[in-house]
């Protein structure tokens, strides 16, 4: 059984117990315990199920590669799925369920797919897709539906808070073992901004654990003394518990820095991203040692060598009594030290090779151990856990030559340098025969701005396994080369090393083995692929590594292959007879363990999950019960529902009052910008499609605005300021990008052009006076002359209101008498609330863009996005009106000249009457005769705006036709959402006052 | 995320603070100009893997358009000037024939 | 004419730094390139200082003038006398080629402040704070809204659009937040 040790634990603290509970059972760890070893520490070795075939699983690693142990983290408000119990630091309280089994850990139907296996190989998904298509619905769908799937989805809200924050520096040196403590102290030395982060929550990587002497040191006093002389320098920054998770272009790195996933509810934010820019990034971010293939290596029980020495070590966990240890190598040596020097039995160890006479091995043999050498594994005894092993001969088929009781198996398939860093932005990976893996090709480096290395490998992620800090030293020196700057004067640390023999890459164990056996070794232990899934896929044509990944499902799953890729590749090359550096390996993408969604969203939720816009009177209409709609990120009042209203009455009321009466808009969104210049005029006659520079001082004009392919794309009112001043009018929303795209045409073509712009939307607040009562009740505030004779329409007079210092444009989009009053934003809110007050005895009612929006159609004016699309030309609207014919060039009169623009049959602006009074349907078409090549219903036309007009008390439309100006009296049909259609009589869209006398009073 | 310095005010900015603005040394076809000009001015973009020319805006920043050359396949950046500019500079022209020897030119 | 009110009447919070929202405060956008005659006299008789160089605020007493982009400059002043500096800058440029027009409206103004205001800052904006100096005027992006700000003895000040002022406040008490040190 697994247990706690009274020996060892530099993790843990004693002192402090803490409760927690794995599927509801209570349980006991100490502080310091990831989940992993308070799981093991309580014996429950059995801790999951695998995907497809529900087998039980166990803890294998003691890392971030961990492919098995993940739990259901938390519950309610902070569940999380798929979490790592490896890499999960205990606290009090912590609950964790078991995932992917029902209806229990213990009891899984789900199992029956393991005894279905034959059902279910490699390309299942594939082949069930593609024929037959009903079996896939029918049969397959619902059941695997049922079965898939690991974690549980959260359903509530998430209770915690993430944020992110920018980072720089010279040098980001991503890992805390001695490689990574040698790089940042040689860099930080030199004097450079350093960044040292750890995933962990300890400097020092494995040096302890594997005994290292550096500098004739214990490694562990290497480390603190490290340390100790990096917390010293200012220039150093150091981070734990964050992991440099992806390496994007331009030095670009996200950190995943976990702060109070082990302290919840304190107030903290749970996550950080940092959004780091580095230089240059050294990434020692160590290896990860690999599984061997052998039948049974699936089995709860059998783990990592080095994850066993971890345990043992770290947090006195013994995973069992009795261990047999198998290996290729002689690093895995260790931990038969380790668990005899922890008084635990090692039964034997299993070496594949024939000679095996390293230091290690002959120490081992020294404490009495039994080292079998080339021998292998020909069979794991046991379901939910390890009973023992069937001992073979490694170069034959299988057969046993003994059985030996244990239960546990550590298990080393040799180390791969972890390349995430290196690849994530292109670098390449070269094979090295000698250590039987992919290490960084330093003349292949991913490349930043300035062509050169970005990143550079450093220690174990380098390729050096055993003197990583001496390798980091020489790497630090390169970043340092790199930045210009110098290193201090010091020697590199010697590493005191054992004399190691070759380790002999082992990819199937044993050799011979036949199809019953490799359909039991596991390379994926999360997804279920086995040895003989890829010889299957290799044998059904997939030579690209790609595409067997895709079709075996290898290293797809939450762990990404960390585990799996180097021996699913060795097992591809070998069935294909290729080298493995032939083979290749499939692509590394960030991040490099999952990054939560709430971290990536960061700050970015709730009140300010976007920048929302607010006008000056914005706190009145909010107290005044508007009901708001979103223009861009603007909110305005859409209505001002009564007590007991609908919207719609809401609307129709203030449409009626608004003509009867007198109402009053928030029209503060409205884009105004100055343009202002000796060339200023020239300038907005390329512009608009109108002509601006001949406009008098004091007036208004209405303006259209193209992009050059000659569409449609903003329109307002433009005012002359003074000699070579214009104010020019956008629509809501579109201040910023024409401002944008006036500057762009002023210094990207037109540089030479003496003119100025300058956005002043929000310098004020404008509010629209508008109905038979506007002047009335201004002229109630005083100030200014605004009769007909003195203020005409389509003219603007500066002055004063109410004492309020004002701007009054007198235009209308409404029809009405109306007046645009500008006013300083900081007074806004003051003079919206003096018309309101003014105008009681006028029967003055605020209304909302819903009502606009009715008035304008009402009338028959165009509103950009409505009757626009991006297709839209000003001559398709009838505006010929607005664009100038004398005028040789303005911005889309070349677009517009283009034969299918200008072109008879385009579908034309007209207006619509239902026969039966109706409102035809938003976005519904005019069904022509037949029907097109697709067997579709060919249409003739389509709707842009449709009301119900409560002025006219009947539906009103507008909408494009085909040779609509010609069709007047025509009845056509508008289809229905419902099916059926209704049909409408074309009009002129111009609907109430076709002579324009209300406005123009 | 690339890095960019705005040639009028030397900040190094991200991406994020950048908004872009299609190829650069396009030359305007107004009207009387041909159907082919004004596609070749509208539509015809180059595309190339390798050395680009593009135009970039510091829009959260100075508000100034720029031009970059850069290598879309390794974003390697090998100069950013003024939009003023009908061509690139020599020294950047330079530059790239130094790092890109098979360059077949700016035009 | 009322009492002319900041966008959210002088809002504050208090977290692990201080976020005050201040003004009105005058301020006028004034372009015009850089060497036009008079320019220098404008920007002297608006605020009492010389033309910023690149990337600077030049500060006298409550007025200052910063470097927003080669032909334009950010003028602040106390917010009463706005039109009376309209009329001397107009005075200096005449016959020149210029645009000033009056943004004290247009904005709002934050102050953060604190030992850790800096760390206020390097959660909102992707600017290298350990390099920007006092009085380096640098215009980018808070979250997801422009802005522009400098740094001084005693925190920052932080200007963005009126309209996302709300947006700004909480997304700076957001950020200063007590437990949320970096
Ligand atoms: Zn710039």
């Amino acid at each position: 059984m697994s247990t706690r040790l009274t020996s060892n634990g530099w993790m843990i603290n004693r002192n402090v117990a803490v409760e927690f509970t794995f599927n509801g059972k209570r349980l006991r760890g100490y502080e310091g315990d990831t989940l992993a070893s308070a799981l093991l520490a309580n014996d429950q070795m059995l801790v999951g199920r695998s995907f497809k075939y529900h087998r039980p699983r166990g803890i294998v690693a003691s890392g971030p590669e961990e492919p098995n142990a993940l739990v259901n983290l938390g519950s309610g408000a902070r569940l999380e799925p798929n979490q790592r119990t490896t890499t999960t630091e205990l606290f009090d309280g912590l609950e964790a369920q078991s995932q992917n089994h029902w209806p229990s850990l213990e009891y899984d139907v789900g199992v029956l797919n393991n005894y279905a296996s034959r059902f279910l190989p490699a390309g299942f998904y594939y082949k069930t897709f593609i024929h037959p298509r009903a079996a896939w619905k029918h049969v397959f769908e619902p059941i695997i539906r049922k079965s898939a799937g690991l974690g549980q989805a959260p359903k509530d809200r998430d209770a915690d808070h993430y944020e992110q924050a920018y980072g720089y520096c010279d040098v980001l040196v991503a890992g805390g073992g001695v490689a990574g403590l040698q790089a940042a102290l040689v860099a930080g030395r030199a004097g450079a901004r350093v960044w040292l982060v750890e995933e962990a929550t300890v400097w020092g990587g494995r040096a302890r654990v594997d005994g290292d002497i550096i500098d004739g040191m214990a490694a562990q006093a290497w480390v603190d003394q490290t340390v100790t002389a990096l917390m010293a320098m200012p220039n150093v920054t150091m981070r734990l518990r964050c992991q440099a998770a992806g390496v994007h272009d331009h030095g670009y790195v996200l950190l995943s820095e976990r702060v109070a996933d082990h302290t919840p509810g304190d107030g903290r934010p749970r996550q950080r991203l940092w959004r780091l820019r580095a230089t240059r990034i050294i990434t020692a971010t160590g290896a990860i040692e690999r599984p061997l293939s052998f039948p049974g290596n699936d089995i709860p029980g059998v783990m990592l060598a080095g994850a066993v020495r971890d345990f043992v070590g770290k947090w006195a966990v013994s995973p069992g009594d009795r261990t047999v240890i198998v290996t290729n190598n002689d690093d895995a040596y260790r931990t038969a030290i380790a668990l005899h020097g922890a008084g635990l039995e090692v039964v034997a160890v299993v070496d594949a090779r024939v000679s095996v006479n390293g230091d290690l091995p002959e120490r081992v043999r020294a404490l009495g151990i039994r080292v079998e050498t080339g021998k292998g594994i020909a069979k794991v005894k046991g379901t939910k856990r390890v009973e023992g092993v069937e001992i073979c001969v490694q170069a034959g088929e299988g057969k046993a030559s003994s059985f030996v009781a244990c239960d546990c198996v550590a298990m080393s398939g040799g180390w791969s340098p972890v390349v995430h860093l290196w690849s994530h932005c292109g670098g390449k990976l070269a094979w090295d025969e000698a250590g039987a893996f992919f290490r960084p090709d330093p003349d292949r480096p991913p490349l930043s701005h300035d062509g050169r290395a970005m990143v550079i490998a450093a220690g174990a992620a380098n390729g050096a396994l055993r003197a990583a800090a001496t390798d980091a030293d020489a790497a630090a020196r390169i970043a340092l080369d790199m930045l210009a700057m110098k290193p201090a004067k010091a020697t590199a640390p010697m590493h005191d090393l054992p004399e190691e023999g070759a380790m002999a890459p082992v990819w199937v164990m044993p050799q011979g083995a036949d199809i019953a056996l490799r359909s039991k070794m596991w390379l994926d232990f999360q997804n279920d692929v086995k040895v003989s899934d890829v010889q299957l896929a290799a044998r059904e044509g997939y030579e690209s590594v790609e595409h067997t990944k895709r079709y075996t499902t290898l290293g797809m799953a939450t762990d990404q292959g960390k585990l799996s890729n180097i021996n699913g590749l060795a097992v591809l090359a070998e069935s294909l007879n290729m080298a493995i550096p032939q083979v290749g390996t499939t692509t590394f993408r960030p991040p490099y363990t999952p990054v939560t969604l709430g971290a990536l969203a960061g700050e970015a939720r709730g009140e300010i999950f976007q920048p929302l816009r607010r006008t000056p009177m914005h706190a009145w209409h909010e107290k005044n019960g508007a009901y708001f709609e979103p223009v861009g990120y603007w909110r305005r009042p859409y209505c001002f529902p009564r007590a007991g209203e609908t919207h719609d009455q809401a609307v129709h009321r203030e449409v009626r009052n608004t003509r009867n009466a007198v109402g009053l808009l928030d029209a503060s969104t409205l884009g105004k910008i100055i343009v202002k210049g000796p060339d200023a005029g020239r300038f907005l006659d390329m512009l608009y499609t109108g002509v601006m520079s001949t406009l008098p001082i004091g007036k208004c004009r209405y303006g259209l605005m193209c992009n050059e392919q000659g569409f449609l794309s903003d329109d307002g009112v433009v005012a002359r300021i003074d000699e070579d001043t214009w104010l020019c009018h956008t629509t809501s929303g579109g201040a910023d990008r024409i401002h944008g795209w006036m500057e762009d045409w002023l210094q990207c073509e037109w540089w030479d052009w003496q003119v100025f712009t300058a956005n002043v939307t929000e310098q004020y607040a404008q509010v629209a006076v508008v109905g038979p009562n506007a002047r009335k009740l201004l002229e109630r505030l005083g100030g200014m002359d605004l009769s007909k004779e003195t203020l005409p329409f389509m003219q603007w007079a500066d002055g004063t209101l109410g004492g309020f210092a004002v701007r009054v444009y007198r235009i209308s989009f409404s029809g009405e008498l109306s007046y645009e009053i500008a006013v300083d934003a900081g007074q806004g809110a003051a003079f919206w609330q003096a018309l309101i007050a003014a105008g009681v005895e006028f029967g003055a009612m605020p209304y909302g863009t819903e009502a606009l929006h009715i008035m304008r159609a009402e009338k028959g004016f165009i509103m950009i996005g409505d009757e626009t699309d991006g297709t839209v030309i000003p001559q398709d609207l009838g505006l010929d009106w607005a664009i100038s014919k004398k005028k040789a060039d303005f911005l889309g009169k070349r677009g517009q000249q283009r034969s299918f623009l200008a072109n008879a049959d385009r579908w034309k602006l007209v207006g619509f009457e239902t026969l039966d009074g109706s409102v035809i349907q938003d976005g519904a078409y005019i069904v022509g005769q037949g029907v097109n090549a697709n067997n579709q219903r060919n249409v003739q036309g389509r709707v842009t705006s449709t009301y119900f007009s409560p002025t006219l008390n009947r539906g009103i439309a507008m909408g494009l036709l085909r040779h609509g100006p010609q069709r007047m009296g025509e009845v056509v049909e508008f289809s229905k959402i419902e099916g059926g259609t209704v049909q409408a009589r074309v009009v002129n869209p111009v609907f109430f006052d076709k002579d324009g006398e209300k406005q123009n009073v | 995320m690339l890095i960019l310095e705005c040639p009028y005010c030397g900040v190094k900015a991200e991406e994020t603070e950048l908004s872009p603005g299609g190829e650069a040394h396009l030359k305007r076809f107004g009207p009387d100009s041909s159907d082919a000009d004004f596609e070749a001015y509208m539509f015809a973009r180059k595309n190339p893997k390798g050395v680009h020319f593009e135009r970039w805006r510091h829009a959260y920043g100075c508000g100034k358009w720029f031009l970059a050359a850069r290598c879309t396949a390794t974003l390697e950046v090998f100069g950013t000037y003024p939009a003023q500019s009908t061509e690139p500079p020599v020294e950047v022209i330079d530059k790239i024939k130094a790092k890109r020897p098979d360059w077949k030119g700016f035009k | 004419m009322s009492d002319p009110i900041s966008a959210l009447n002088g809002a504050s919070f208090d977290g692990f730094a201080t976020i005050r929202e201040i003004g009105p405060i005058g301020m006028i956008t004034l372009r015009a390139k850089a060497g036009t005659k008079g320019l220098d006299k404008a920007i002297m008789a608006a605020t009492g200082c010389a033309v910023p160089a690149l990337l600077r605020m030049e500060t006298k007493d409550d007025r200052a003038a910063g470097w927003m982009s080669p032909d334009e400059v950010l003028l602040i002043l106390p917010y009463a006398e706005v039109s009376q500096a309209l009329d001397a800058i107009a005075q200096a440029l005449k016959g020149q080629h210029h645009l000033a027009v009056n943004v004290s409206d247009a904005r709002a103004v934050f102050r953060v402040e604190g030992a850790q205001a800096d760390q206020v800052m390097r959660k909102i904006s992707p600017v290298d704070f350990d390099t920007l100096a006092l009085g380096e005027l640098r215009r980018s992006r808070a979250a997801q809204v422009a802005a522009a700000f400098w740094r001084d003895e005693a925190g920052f000040t932080v200007v963005c659009f009126r309209s996302v002022a709300g947006y700004m406040m909480a997304l700076l008490s957001q950020s200063a937040k007590a437990g949320s040190e970096l």
